[in-house]
């Protein structure tokens, strides 16, 4: 038998934890769009009717219809088609975007937290000066140096919040650093990696875990915007941020090419928030002693 | 005989758990007659708060709900009441005071707002005449300069005075029932003894009815005219306080009383009772350490030189192999830095500390790993001081992978072996600290301390979480251990009759200083520091017949505070 097996996640109650996300309605809710969006992701090529970057698939600028549900663009593109493929692009953006900012974040937050002195003092004024920009103004710097493009796009998104992420984690270090188990296992001996990795990381994660799937409606908005600036996404992907910014001079003309495209991510951005929400009424111990 | 004030037929409480239903409390019946104390006492999950909080219509609504009974006061039924008029009676005609004294009082108003309010709200007097009566109140209730306190907020007040301005809020009204829940269990026992005082004198004074709701059996022998014991939701005994402590019926209630510490009964015994047939002798000191001195929060590097709080100040002790050094005192005395300070978990800012002649102080990061090895420690709250997120087995093995005691199938067996040492089985290694109980918890905590083979465990108030039948049960099993394997403890409590049971020896700390050490007959049959006089004064017994003289009056300002000297053989005293 090993006994060294930290609970995974979000243990030590997964099976329940599971069971009572099913329970929130907000969840479910969250759960379902969240899960409908990866599939349509997965299953683009079989869901999608034409290709999203083939010209004239029908006649230009074509209303909602039989053949194109979502009607044509200018190019004759199918917009229905596009934003299939667009779910691609939109989940990339999400996981790579707080991937990076998650990693870097907790990482800073908690070599801050756990080392205290010196190290905490120059981390958390650094991460102070960051914060004082907003988000936008760090992901359009890091654009100028990077140049554009969506991964680069993704990237900056990343860069710019992980002071957000940074936060977040010291706060919860400093708190579980103050709980009787943390001593217990210092008066045990453990060394740092076992106290970093073993007792302080399970307990900060699953907070983490709830502002990370928050952030994913935060990134993907923040990639929305940079497409729609011309920053992120480059013609012809079929980024939604970049096709409701390539809309613009044809709104009166063909409003399905905004509509579409517009609802297509507050729906995913209302999901990953209701998502965020249910998996935080479960994680959260004063919820669940009710 | 008077006439009930309040009769309570029948309550039947329950809470939604799930798709299935707990009952809280299980048709419990009772009678308050005017100007009484009523005790209702119980262990952890009896119903005892519930119920009261179910006469005030206190209870959360979306889980709780009042299944049968009826609480009749003065011809009503407390249980049916509509809100509103519930309302009117609560704080009014009954009121109500808590365990947390800083937790009860809002902390962003004024002490004198707070109190007025209730008197405005209800009505009865004008803003003017409910200034004057507030300020009459907290004279009454023994606060001095009670016009200053009503500008204050809370956090200007020490414990015992904002549960003093519970009292008083409680009061003012001149209510017919006060229901007093723990009221003096978050206290120091000096502190407690004043208050219960206090509430004793009210009662006469406005002659209202007590419903005192406590845990604590040392508590309603000076408190009670009448007690009423429950279990599980059950009332399992009821009658006049003197009957049930002399003559109880119930067999819970025997087992109840006999597992409460007594102050004075291991009096005649000059070590803790022998729980093992061969225990292992007190031998050779251990650990040294003296001169310890630590200021916290004396002027960070940015911050202002504020001057700082003295947690410990020139303490010096001394520990032997299976011997027990208890260290008593109140909160904020200190005991649970020197605790901590001698694990090196708190840097000492002056002194020395050798541990079996290894300097603590001069070790190398690795080298204090290596000693913590033989120094391990247990904590006052057992869920807490376990990672949620470890299972049983794996918090178990901890210590031992750390110091590579033992791998793989070895250290299965060994945390096996643990487990059924401390009396808890086996089949429970894959457990999470939060399917135990508290008593098991501490358990797990034990188990968890021993497998390194430490020679001394530094235990912080390692009972005061837990009720007095798991408390008896843990201590039971702390003197076994050491009385097998010649283990050493640094006893940290402020309870002064578990000390009297499990140590050898005796220091009482005050304000970051030992006043008085020696050994447990010594300081506790013949205290001489007043401190010590006045903390055992202090200490509840119970016992309802023993009549409490008036308390000693404390100067603690005048009050000797070392050096230390040796007034008998091992008995020193602050001079």
């Amino acid at each position: 038998m090993a006994f060294d097996g930290t609970a995974p996640l979000p243990a030590p109650r997964s099976a329940s934890a599971m069971v009572a996300l099913l329970k929130s309605p907000t969840g479910v809710i969250g759960l379902i769009i969240v899960v409908t969006l990866v599939l349509v992701a997965l299953l683009a090529p079989l869901i999608a009717p034409f290709d999203p970057l083939r010209m004239a698939a029908g006649p230009r600028l074509q209303p909602p219809s039989m053949a194109h549900w979502f009607g044509t663009d200018d190019f004759g593109r199918d917009v229905f088609s596009r934003i299939v493929y667009g779910a691609r692009l939109t989940l990339q953006i999400g996981t790579i975007a707080v991937g990076i900012s998650l990693t870097a974040g907790l990482l800073l937050g908690l070599v801050a937290g756990y080392g205290g002195g010196w190290i905490e003092r120059i981390l958390m004024r650094l991460v102070d000066v960051l914060f004082s920009f907003t988000e936008i103004v760090i992901a359009l710097a890091c654009l100028a140096i990077f140049g554009i493009g969506l991964t680069n796009a993704m990237i900056a998104i990343g860069i710019a919040s992980i002071p957000f992420y940074a936060r977040v984690t010291h706060s919860v270090v400093l708190v579980e650093k103050g709980k009787p188990y943390f001593e217990s296992a210092v008066s045990a001996g453990a060394g740092h990696v076992r106290l970093l990795f073993r007792h302080l990381l399970p307990n900060v994660l699953p907070t983490l875990i709830v502002v990370g799937t928050l952030g994913v409606s935060t990134a993907v908005l923040a990639a929305a915007g940079l497409s729609f600036l011309g920053l992120g996404a480059q013609p012809p992907q079929p980024e939604w941020g970049f096709m409701l910014s390539s809309s613009r001079d044809l709104i009166s003309r063909a409003p399905w090419m905004m509509i579409f495209p517009g609802l297509a991510i507050v729906v995913t951005v209302l999901g990953f928030n209701l998502l965020g929400d249910g998996v935080r009424e479960v994680l959260d111990p004063r919820q669940r002693a009710r | 005989m008077t006439a009930p004030v309040l009769r309570v037929e029948d309550l039947t409480v329950s809470f939604s758990a799930g798709a299935g239903r707990a009952v809280a409390v299980d048709g419990l019946s009772y009678e308050l007659r005017q100007g009484e104390t009523l005790a209702i006492v119980g262990e952890s999950g009896s119903g005892k708060s519930v119920s009261s909080l179910a006469l005030l219509g206190l209870l959360p609504r979306r889980s709780a709900r009042v299944e049968r009974g009826r609480a009749e006061f003065s011809g009503r039924d407390l249980l049916t009441l509509p809100e509103r008029e519930q309302r009117a009676l609560r704080g009014n005609q009954i009121a109500m005071i808590f365990q947390e004294p800083m937790t009860s009082l809002t902390p962003v108003l004024r002490i004198g707002l707070q109190l007025t309010e209730a008197l405005v709200a209800h009505g009865k007097l004008s803003g003017r005449q409910a200034y004057e009566r507030a300020v009459e109140m907290l004279a009454l209730v023994g606060l001095d300069q009670p016009r200053v306190r009503m500008g204050q907020f809370p956090h200007q007040l020490s414990g015992g005075m904002r549960q003093r301005v519970m009292i008083a809020m409680a009061m003012i009204n001149e209510p017919a029932i006060l229901i007093a829940d723990e009221p003096t269990t978050a206290l120091d026992v000096t502190v407690q003894s004043q208050i219960l005082d206090l509430m004793r004198d009210l009662k006469t004074r406005f002659g209202t009815a007590i419903i005192l709701i406590t845990h604590d059996m040392g508590v309603v022998a000076e408190m009670a005219d009448r007690v009423v014991v429950m279990r599980s939701g059950r009332k399992v005994e009821e009658g006049a306080a003197r009957t049930v402590f002399q003559a109880p019926e119930a067999d819970y209630t025997k087992r109840l009383l006999a597992a409460v510490p007594r102050l004075g009964a291991f009096q005649a015994e000059p070590a803790p009772r022998q729980v093992v047939e061969s225990a292992a002798p007190v031998g050779e000191p251990l650990l040294r350490a003296s001169h310890m001195t630590k200021v916290f929060g004396a002027g960070g590097l940015w911050f202002g030189r504020g001057r700082g709080t003295k947690a410990m100040d020139d303490v010096s002790l001394e520990l032997k192999s299976a011997e027990t050094l208890a260290l008593v005192g109140e909160s904020g005395s200190g005991k649970s830095t020197t605790g901590r300070a001698i694990l090196r978990m708190v840097d000492v800012d002056e002194g020395t500390i050798h541990m079996a002649g290894t300097d603590v102080r001069a070790l190398s990061a690795a080298g204090l790993r290596r000693l913590r090895r033989d120094m391990q420690m247990i904590f006052q709250d057992p869920f807490a001081a376990l990672n949620p997120r470890m299972s049983a087995g794996a918090l178990v093995a901890e210590p031992m992978r750390i110091h590579q005691v033992a791998e793989g199938s070895h250290l299965s067996d060994k945390v096996g072996e643990l487990f059924r040492r401390v009396g808890l089985e086996t089949d429970h290694i894959r457990r999470f600290p939060h399917e135990f109980s508290g008593g098991q918890r501490q358990r797990l905590c034990i188990a968890r301390a021993l497998g390194v083979e430490p020679q001394i465990i530094v235990a912080d108030e390692p009972t005061s979480a837990l009720d007095v039948s798991v408390q008896a049960q843990v201590l039971e099993l702390m003197l076994e251990l050491q009385q097998t394997y010649g283990l050493a403890y640094l006893f940290i409590s402020h309870d002064v009759a578990v000390v009297e049971e499990m140590s050898h020896r005796v220091a009482v700390m005050h304000r970051g200083r030992i006043v008085e050490m020696g050994a447990r007959q010594a300081v506790i049959g013949a205290p001489q520091h007043p401190y010590t006089k006045a903390l055992l004064a202090a200490v509840p017994t119970p016992d309802p017949t023993r009549v409490r003289g008036a308390l000693p009056v404390l100067d603690v300002e005048g009050m000797a505070r070392g050096p230390l000297e040796e007034v008998a053989p091992g008995h020193f005293v602050a001079q």
